[in-house]
């Protein structure tokens, strides 16, 4: 930006592109995108059933929203995905990353298998394993076993982490292939030194590997965080919130609210607190990997 | 790194392992959508099918396939041709105006990668209906071009920011005006940053299952993510059929991932590099 301003400023005769140019984009970003979000918050003091006109509420429907008991569940669910979901995907993520970045030839040919779940829609993923995992017809069946019997979409103590595993399965490759993007930049010349020290693999990857992919990690982090935090898609054709709310999250809350039980004004206010939590999430996570994040990755090089 | 002398276990296990994860359920799908209806229930799941039979891609062919798939074009078609053209015309904007105007606009238009779309799906649905488009396609196109444009702007501004000052220069000089520059200069050389631009955009419209959900309703304007789901509920008891709707919606993809790999990987990891 800075070089590009200088140039203009030294030729100085023309200010460039016209600001027409950016008004499509602007037009559709700001109908679509910026007043919506501005109307979440309007419609959060609204009572609106999706068909009549909305109309003024105030504080009810958030006093209605923070007392609700499924909405506190929800909450404390989002809490627990977001949370159990993290600790699942990012040591595996981290794991396959440093292992797809070797250079052996099988290695790239597992990569490629790897992305294949990247394809997949979210609705496509969640009728196969829906399938995959019925307690009758699926691998229970095909191993002949009690253990892999289990109703695992139907019973509520075991929904929300075969979730979690399905949302891995869609995500880990895109983090694995992040990680393996950050191996490959480590200077080949830290793990010589260290080799020629004598430190062991295991050193070498708590003491080079894990401090020179802090950027990574942050950015992987980001990304899951936020991400589990407004998922919907999957896990609505996966179990639909059920069985008895077990995997109800906010986002599926926000929706059941809205276009399942007709109440907008609460189903807003779900969604205002998505974003509020989203947007804090990102801006901590931000502050954490500091301002001037690409030149200190090389520190002490 | 590569010379390692004892090899990594555990990451060896862990690949390995994460390579039967991965293949299983996709192997699960294609020998179940090969088998008749009724060996369904009697075979082993992940055995080769005894009768292969192409019957539940019949059916599935039968029950209005080609219409879903036909809109989720024109879907993805319209919205990523948009999302291009808009945001390459706003890149050109942000990058060589020096105005503080293009500043703010940049700003503004960046902001917007914060915005998770499914927060925003009321309004969206309220502002859908009262201008008329609830239940069409354009229901679909409009919302995907308004969140597909600043991961785009960010992308394609990079890029342009990159072509050298003294092309533009030259240009200027030989009287070209800004709208000559816009197609003659920086489309053609922003094509690599278009093109992993667009191939993520189409990915996520056509995989894009929220909007179709809440904006859509009737059959006519079924999108394939929307169809997978219904088909569910119409075959219930057919699973071989569903799981071939699931093969035959992810084909085009696959043919796209076979063909041009790398720029499909960029695209993917394009809004995530930084």
């Amino acid at each position: 930006m800075a070089r590009a301003t200088q140039r203009s400023e030294v030729s100085g005769r023309t200010a460039g592109p016209p600001f027409v140019m950016a008004v499509p984009a602007l037009v559709f970003f700001a109908v679509f995108a910026l007043v919506p979000l501005g109307g979440v918050v309007v419609l959060s003091f609204m009572e609106w059933d999706g068909l009549a006109s909305p109309q003024w509420a105030g504080l009810a429907k958030w006093e209605q929203t923070l007392a609700d008991p499924v909405t506190r569940r929800a909450m404390w669910l989002t809490f627990v995905f977001t949370t159990v979901s993290y600790l699942f995907q990012a040591p595996v993520a981290l794991l396959l990353g440093v292992f797809m970045a070797g250079s052996q030839r099988y290695r790239a040919l597992l990569s490629v298998l790897y992305f294949l779940p990247l394809i997949f829609s979210a609705a496509a993923v969640g009728i196969t394993f829906q399938s995959l995992l019925d307690p009758n017809f699926g691998l229970s069946r095909a191993f002949n076993s009690d253990l892999l019997g289990q109703n695992w979409l139907g019973n509520p103590d075991l929904a929300l982490f075969v979730v979690v595993f399905v949302v891995a399965w869609c995500f880990v490759p895109l983090h694995s292939l992040l990680y393996q993007a950050g191996v490959r930049q480590i200077p080949a010349a830290l793990y010589e030194a260290a080799t020629l020290d004598g430190a062991g693999r295991l050193a070498q990857f708590a003491h080079i590997t894990l401090p020179q992919l802090r950027y990574t990690i942050i950015t992987s982090s980001t990304l899951m965080l936020v991400g589990s935090l407004t998922y919907f898609d999957l896990i609505f054709v996966l179990t639909g919130g059920g069985p008895g709310g077990a995997t109800r999250i906010l986002p599926l809350d926000m929706y059941l609210n809205g276009f399942r039980s007709y109440d907008m004004g609460q189903a807003s206010a779900v969604a205002v607190i998505l974003v509020v939590v989203g947007l804090a999430l990102g801006l901590m996570l931000n502050r954490l990997s500091g301002a001037s994040k690409m030149e200190s990755q090389q520190e002490g090089l | 790194m590569k010379e390692q002398k004892r090899p990594n276990v555990l990451g060896g296990l862990a690949g390995w392992l994460w390579l039967l994860v991965v293949i299983v359920p996709i192997y699960y799908i294609v020998v179940t959508s090969l088998r008749p209806q009724q060996d369904y229930y009697d075979e082993n799941p992940l055995s080769l099918p005894g009768n292969p039979t192409l019957d539940a891609y019949q059916i599935v062919l039968e029950n209005e396939f080609v219409r879903y798939l036909t809109n989720s074009v024109l879907v993805t078609v319209g919205a990523v041709a948009v999302i291009l053209a808009v945001s390459l015309m706003a890149s050109y904007y942000v990058v060589r105006s020096a105005t503080r105007l293009a500043k703010r606009t940049l700003e503004l238009i960046l902001l917007g990668i914060a915005i998770p779309l499914q927060a925003t799906i009321i309004p969206v649905y309220y502002l859908i209906v009262q201008i008329g488009l609830y239940d069409t396609l354009w229901a679909l196109i409009l919302p995907s071009i308004a969140f597909g444009v600043p991961i785009s702007v960010l992308i394609i501004s990079n890029f342009v920011r990159d072509i050298p000052g003294e092309l533009f220069e030259s240009m200027r000089v030989d009287g070209a005006g800004e709208w000559r520059i816009l197609p003659t200069l920086v489309l053609p050389l922003s094509r690599p940053a278009l093109m992993t631009v667009g191939i993520y955009q189409a990915l996520q419209v056509w995989n894009g299952f929220l909007f179709p959900l809440v904006l859509t309703q009737s059959s006519g304007v079924r999108v394939l993510p929307l169809s997978l789901w219904s088909y569910q509920g119409e075959f219930s008891t057919n699973v071989p059929a569903v799981l071939a709707a699931v093969t035959l919606s992810v084909l085009p993809i696959l043919a796209a991932y076979v063909i041009g790999r790398r720029q499909l990987v960029s695209g993917l990891t394009a809004g995530f590099g930084k």
